[in-house]
């Protein structure tokens, strides 16, 4: 059998502040690829393991510019060209009478961009992951919390990695294959 | 952590979370609904909701049929008790999306506990409300004119006539409401996936939950999306009953022809919408034993916000007389006293006694913090609100000129849709108590005090073993 590759070390920690104190060890270590789980999001935490801004918001507005152009075109178009029928002598195209629809596909597209966005940026679905062989990890939407670090890590060495993870506090240290 | 939860009820009060709880209980309250066999209640009032269900399904059989001779319209009567279970219905899914956006807009962390409990009942009500454009058409295989699509005759629909901004405003918010209710309910999935039992179980939670393993900088993107969603969702829902409103206030008829009408229709809305969650939420509450979740602050907060917008309610029905009076229009004068005192009297003072007065009842702490009152007079309120939407529908039977005067009586079969409609209601609702958590687990976990990394039980903690 060809030899697996393995994906990551991963430990498991108790509750919020030794996961946050274990993030700011490692990360103090100077590992790079590291990632929390915890079972709901975790305050401050994006600024302990270095996150940006998410990069959602970007998405969402191109969705809502191209839900405002939609409507837009949608109601000039189909009334004063492709149709045009005078009804109770208004005129074929105003911005006025257009605003409540300009502003639903507004807002019904930015949704749209913003769930692709979540979606994308975050990679799912994800049916597959190396974490779900570790069997603690089951226990991530609970109660427990976790920190793995991946194998393209520039310092990754299975041995060290175990190590520095212990010594962040972590229980259940484990190296996980891909 | 049972100890140092102790410390945290005295630090936060009024907590929350009430009892000792720590994630794993919470995990446990919530999940054990879900996971535990069907029970016989469950089953009957399942087997109840699909017999009134059933009304609804022969109901519009019977309709599609027949055609809608067999409702009480008539001339000048042209739009009844459709437009009324629609707008009905609209109306009770706003308090969901109230909940879930504009509170969450404005950090009210007690939220948490009802939105998704009060999410769902927005999507079903939603459903419950299309379903009366959708069958009222007449002509019901052409439904789909309402729709921009293109189509052999090479026409489109009116983008001038509120009721086509309708069609849109109601979608829209059905689809919004649908993803965000979706987005919200991703990680409570993935904890139904990790702890299923059987193997259908754990595929169809998993499917659902597309992988999700709360990492740290999913939480990151997750949460900004949410907060996307929540400020989408909030003039949207504005949007929603403001366009409701304009079906009514854009014509020209005497009473329906005004400006008050969208920010009266937005506060009515909410009105109705928190009754129906009371009325929801006070007996699931006791049958699923979440008490210490949505906990007697939370009721209180809801009657509080029922007292307030049924106060702007009686403030715009009063502000209604006025106007009609100071315009000096004959017609809208008439309109109004005709709505008082006129054969609609009955449906008007029925209105005035649920939508003004039963709120009122609420200035007392006894009363807004009592479960039996505040289900009584939610309902009370539902059925209030109800009749507002008939008065308004109503004041169409006296029209400019007495000799087409005339009055409206339904028929059985408005009668037993709208009943129908209903079951539909309770129907969805019944399934998704039993196989979504209807408490947001992630979102309570995160406001209990322990999920705050410097909570001062975690110094201690740390002092006796560091130090």
């Amino acid at each position: 059998m060809a030899k697996t590759k393995i994906w990551g070390a991963v430990a498991q920690f108790e509750n919020p502040a030794e996961l946050v104190h274990g993030v700011e060890t490692i990360r103090g270590a100077g590992y790079k690829k590291i990632e929390a789980y915890s079972p709901f999001p975790i305050h401050g935490m994006e600024k302990v393991l270095g996150l940006g801004g998410s990069k959602v918001p970007w998405i969402t507005l191109v969705g809502g510019l191209c839900g405002f152009t939609l409507a837009t075109w949608l109601q000039w178009w189909t009334g004063s060209v492709d149709y045009p029928v005078v009804i109770g002598g208004k005129p074929l195209f105003a911005v006025e009478s257009s605003v409540p629809i300009m502003f639903e596909l507004t807002v019904l597209l930015s949704a749209f961009g913003t769930l692709a966005g979540m979606m994308i940026l975050n990679g799912l679905p994800r049916p597959h992951h190396p974490l779900d062989g570790y069997a603690p990890f089951r226990r991530v939407t609970d109660d427990k919390f976790f920190i793995s670090i991946e194998s393209d890590d520039p310092k990754f060495d299975a041995l060290a990695v175990q190590a520095a993870l212990e010594q962040a506090g972590g229980t259940n240290v484990a190296l996980v294959e891909e | 952590m049972a100890a140092q939860s102790k410390n945290a009820a005295s630090v936060f009060p009024p907590p929350l979370v009430a009892g000792n709880h720590t994630f794993t209980s919470v995990t446990e309250t919530v999940c054990r609904v879900v996971e535990e066999k069907p029970n016989v209640n469950w089953l009957l009032a399942l087997m109840l909701s699909a017999s009134i269900m059933a009304v609804l399904g022969g109901s519009v059989a019977y309709l599609f049929w027949e055609g809608t001779g067999i409702w009480g319209l008539n001339n000048p009567v042209g739009w009844g008790w459709a437009i009324v279970n629609f707008v009905f219905w609209v109306g009770i899914g706003h308090a969901g999306t109230l909940i879930s956006a504009i509170l969450f807009l404005f950090r009210q962390k007690w939220r948490t506990a009802i939105n998704r409990f009060a999410e769902a009942m927005t999507i079903f009500a939603v459903i419950c409300a299309l379903v009366f454009p959708g069958i009222h058409v007449g002509r019901v295989w052409a439904a789909y004119w309402m729709l921009p699509l293109p189509n052999q005759m090479g026409m489109w629909p009116n983008f001038r006539s509120p009721l086509l901004w309708d069609v849109f405003a109601v979608s829209t918010y059905f689809t919004v409401s649908l993803i965000f209710w979706y987005v919200g309910l991703i990680p409570d999935l993935a904890t139904l996936r990790d702890r299923a039992k059987g193997k259908i179980s754990y595929w169809a939670y998993g499917l659902f939950a597309v992988g999700w393993r709360g990492a740290a900088s999913h939480w990151n993107n997750y949460e900004r999306a949410y907060l996307l969603f929540a400020g989408l969702a909030t003039p949207l829902v504005l949007s929603v009953h403001t366009i409701v409103s304009f079906d009514f206030a854009v014509s020209i008829i005497p009473g329906w022809h005004t400006t008050i009408f969208p920010p009266y229709f937005v506060a009515g809305a909410i009105f109705s919408g928190f009754a129906m969650v009371c009325t929801l939420a006070v007996p699931c509450r006791k049958i699923f034993g979440l008490e210490d979740f949505m906990t007697v602050r939370h009721i209180e907060n809801m009657n509080k916000v029922i007292l307030l917008t049924g106060t702007l309610v009686g403030y715009a029905y009063s502000t209604e007389f006025f106007i009609a009076w100071y315009s000096g229009s004959v017609y809208e004068g008439f309109a109004f006293v005709n709505r008082a005192f006129g054969p609609f009297a009955w449906a008007y003072w029925i209105m005035i006694s649920c939508n003004v007065i039963t709120p009122q009842f609420f200035w007392s702490k006894k009363i807004r913090t009592n479960m039996a009152w505040t289900f009584v007079m939610s309902i009370f309120v539902n059925i209030g609100m109800w009749f507002e939407r008939f008065v308004i529908v109503a004041t169409l039977h006296r029209d400019y000129t007495p000799s087409a005067w005339g009055y409206y009586t339904p028929t059985i079969f408005d009668i037993s849709t709208f009943i129908g409609s209903f079951g539909l209601f309770f129907f969805l609702f019944i399934l998704f108590l039993k196989y979504l958590p209807a408490i947001a687990i992630a979102e309570i976990k995160a406001v209990m005090p322990q999920a705050d990394p410097h909570w001062e039980g975690y110094q201690k903690h740390e002092e006796s073993t560091h130090g």
